[in-house]
């Protein structure tokens, strides 16, 4: 057999196996996001949105309350990781090689893989507990650490990646580093740390174990922070483990609208950056 | 009239001696070319005079530079406040993610200027003297990414001009265009020098015969000789330049 | 589009030093002929001290364009100028230096009685001024065509010189008295047609700056 044969089997061979990898990945999302579809289409109604849910056993009802504590949460969590994940990041970028540096991003990196569920309880322990009330407040906490190390890498990681010239060039025109770092460093890795930021928030928008010992839930409308606060996962956890047929059907709308708030979320990142990096390209 | 006087100036990484004992005179208002084979001290050298080594830990220094009499490394002197008198331009055009405008007017807003007017004038004057503004006066607005390697290089040449230094820097400013981007920037050198004084690394023996009225020949970070450049091109005093300029060296 | 270079300020200020030192030569060459013709001693020793500035202008000349070279590295048509400048000088030089020569002849001449008219001898002298002037025109204007009527005129000198030469050395038969003026009179037919020769090679220049060709040693209108 000539090499060139068996280089052209073996590369198809490969070829082969990499598609089928892909396709293994790509079934069971799919298939995920097919039932979903399936199932929450069909419940999703105006009501849904607008009203509150009824007593066990009434028919009808909808989710809300916890749709606008879901996007209460995710703000809090939001205005909490944020400004300090993105000052923590250019801290990081600006002096990579510090001690204080290292110890921050190990931390990062540790915060990362700790079980949302234990991020839950540590929020528990530091919020509930001493007002002795589960609170949105606690909730949004919560997630806001989970959201705090991505953001922290994001914004450390894409800063670096801004090329050494850009701070150069600036320093040359008479700028201090600090003008430096938020005039032309930080703009130039904007659409990349926003992206990293929706991201974030993505992920934690679908959390649940956390807001468990935190925010709790809530059968009524509720927008005071220090108050439990309803939330679609928690309400959808609820519902689907009711033994009630209607509450099945909510609680797959439900899942259906978090799915849906994850793509409109990853979609919004993709448009602002596009928006954003307009400078960035020709 | 001398602009740049340097005295027995030495530089270090760490521990690593990278010049020996520069001493040179850079007159005003006239183009001095430093050559010299890759890793000679003549960036190093550039970069001291704008103090942008001061950003690199480690680094440390010896002896003078002085700009109208004034030491650069001198008490009295703020390095922000110097780099907007001694304008760099770098070898990897560098333009700012934002639009020509803004680019051009970066320098004037961090020195504080906001007057709309004002800023206009000055963007119009320095991406002209850049011999940029016919080709860009259309789309101010538009991303410095949309220009070509050799129009986003004279946009930094206008970005730098704009905040009116006296002397300009260049670390081969033209190394990474091809042959018509870098007659153009050699063109734009030689129209500059009657308002500016300029020093330029370049690691294009004819482009430093080119542009320059002195060149200085360094090696291993000493300064091997330092004359009118026709002088250096033409007869040199130095084996080891001659041996370089004829391309002997090695 | 072609941008401007400063270079081709260069090679129009080098161009415009060979001009001038070409009008300082035509003045030589038609001050000669006239104390020549007029027995003007005056006249010729002001030509021969006038020659040092031209031999001056060489100089500067020279340096000039070494310099460009060393500089510049010209390419193409701008390598052609420079090698043309530097063909062209020297022979504008020597041909001042023959203007130089003739008035020293003339000089020499002056101090004997006056000698037979040679009438092919003033006409050898214009048109071998003319040639001069004329392949500097051909340069100035980049005129190949001029050029090669300037080179194939260098005949016509080259017939009226022998016609000189013959009618001097009858002369010298007649008398042995005429050898001297006569030989100095040959000699200044001589330089003259020198001269004529000199603006040959400037015109055989002038056709390879503008057109590439160097057509030297080549019979005059081959392709």
């Amino acid at each position: 057999m000539s090499v060139m044969v068996r280089r052209r089997i073996v590369s198809r061979i490969a070829e082969t196996l990499c598609a089928g990898a892909v396709l293994l990945a790509l079934v069971p999302l799919a298939l995920i996001l097919f039932y979903v579809l399936r199932q929450g289409i069909g419940a999703l109604n105006i009501a849904f949105f607008t009203e509150m849910p009824k007593p066990v056993g009434e028919p009808g009802g909808g989710m809300a309350n916890a749709i606008v504590g879901t996007l209460i949460l995710i703000g809090i969590a939001a205005l909490f990781a944020v400004p300090i994940g993105c000052v923590c990041g250019i801290h990081l970028a600006e002096y990579p090689d510090t001690k204080f540096s290292s110890v921050v991003r190990f931390a990062a990196d540790v915060m990362n893989g700790v079980p949302s569920i234990v991020v839950g309880i540590f929020a528990y322990g530091i919020v509930v507990l001493p007002v002795k009330r589960f609170s949105a407040i606690a909730g949004g906490i919560a997630l806001g650490l989970l959201m705090l190390p991505i953001v922290v890498r994001t914004t450390e990681e894409l800063l670096r990646l801004v090329p050494a010239g850009l701070r150069e060039g600036a320093l040359a025109l008479g700028a201090t580093r600090g003008r430096a770092v938020f005039t032309v460093i930080v703009p130039a890795a904007l659409p990349g740390i926003l992206t990293g930021i929706l991201v974030a928030i993505a992920r934690v928008a679908g959390e649940t174990a956390p807001l468990l010992f935190t925010s709790f839930n809530n059968r009524f409308w509720s927008t005071n922070l220090g108050q439990p606060i309803a939330s679609l996962t928690v309400q959808v956890f609820s519902y689907a483990i009711s033994p009630y047929e209607d509450w099945h059907r909510q609680a797959w709308a439900g899942a259906f609208l978090l799915v849906a708030i994850i793509l409109t979320l990853s979609i919004l990142a993709r448009l602002s950056v596009r928006g954003l990096e307009k400078m960035n390209r020709p | 009239m001398t602009k740049i006087h340097v005295r027995d100036f030495d530089f270090f990484y760490g521990a690593s001696k990278v010049l020996h004992g520069i001493s040179m005179d850079m007159p005003d208002k006239q183009v001095t070319a430093l050559i010299g084979p890759s890793g000679c001290g003549k960036s190093t050298f550039l970069r001291s005079i704008n103090r942008m080594n001061d950003i690199i830990p480690d680094a440390r220094h010896d002896g003078l530079i002085e700009i109208d009499g004034k030491n650069v490394y001198g008490g009295g002197t703020d390095a922000v406040e110097l780099r907007r008198r001694v304008g760099m331009v770098f070898q990897k055009s560098n333009p700012f993610p934002k639009s020509i405008f803004d680019n051009v007017a970066y320098g004037l807003k961090i020195g504080g200027m906001r007057n709309r007017r004002q800023l206009n004038e000055i963007v119009e004057k320095s991406l002209t003297r850049a011999a940029l503004w016919d080709e860009v006066k259309d789309r101010l607005q538009t991303s410095a990414f949309a220009l070509s390697g050799g129009q986003q290089q004279r946009l930094c040449i206008a970005r730098a001009l704009a905040v009116d230094p006296e002397i300009l820097l260049m670390d081969e400013p033209a190394s990474a265009l091809d042959p018509i981007a870098t007659a153009k920037i050699e063109e734009l050198i030689y129209e500059l020098k009657d308002n500016f004084t300029i020093v330029i690394v370049t690691h294009n023996m004819q482009q430093a015969a080119r542009v320059s009225d002195r060149t200085a020949f360094f090696m291993l970070g000493k300064l091997v000789e330092y004359s009118e450049t026709k002088t250096i091109f033409m007869n040199p005093k130095q084996k080891m330049t001659e041996d370089y300029v004829t391309g002997r060296f090695g | 589009m072609t941008m401007h270079r400063h270079f081709d300020d260069d090679i129009e200020a080098i161009k415009d030093m060979l001009l001038r030192m070409g009008a300082l030569i035509e003045d030589a060459i038609s001050q000669s002929i006239r104390a020549l013709l007029d027995r003007d001693t005056k006249m010729a020793e002001e030509v021969i001290a006038r020659d040092d500035e031209i031999d001056q202008m060489e100089l500067a000349i020279d340096k000039r364009t070494i310099e460009l070279i060393a500089k510049m590295q010209p390419a193409a048509s701008d390598l052609r100028f420079v090698a043309t400048i530097m063909k062209i000088t020297p022979e504008l030089e020597r041909i001042a230096d023959l203007a130089q020569d003739v008035c020293e002849r003339v000089i020499e001449l002056n101090r004997e009685p006056q000698f037979k008219p040679v009438t092919q001898l003033p006409q050898l002298a214009e048109n071998a001024q003319k040639m001069v002037r004329e392949a500097l025109d051909a340069f100035v204007r980049g005129d190949a065509m001029l050029a090669r009527q300037v080179i194939r005129h260098d005949d016509v000198v080259d017939q009226l010189t022998e016609d000189s030469f013959r009618a001097l050395l009858t002369y010298m038969m007649e008398n042995p008295r005429n050898i001297s003026p006569a030989i100095r009179l040959t000699f200044i037919g001589k330089y003259f047609e020198r001269m004529a020769d000199n603006a040959t090679n400037i015109c055989e220049m002038v056709v390879y700056l503008v057109e590439g060709k160097m057509i030297k040693h080549t019979a005059p209108d081959s392709p």
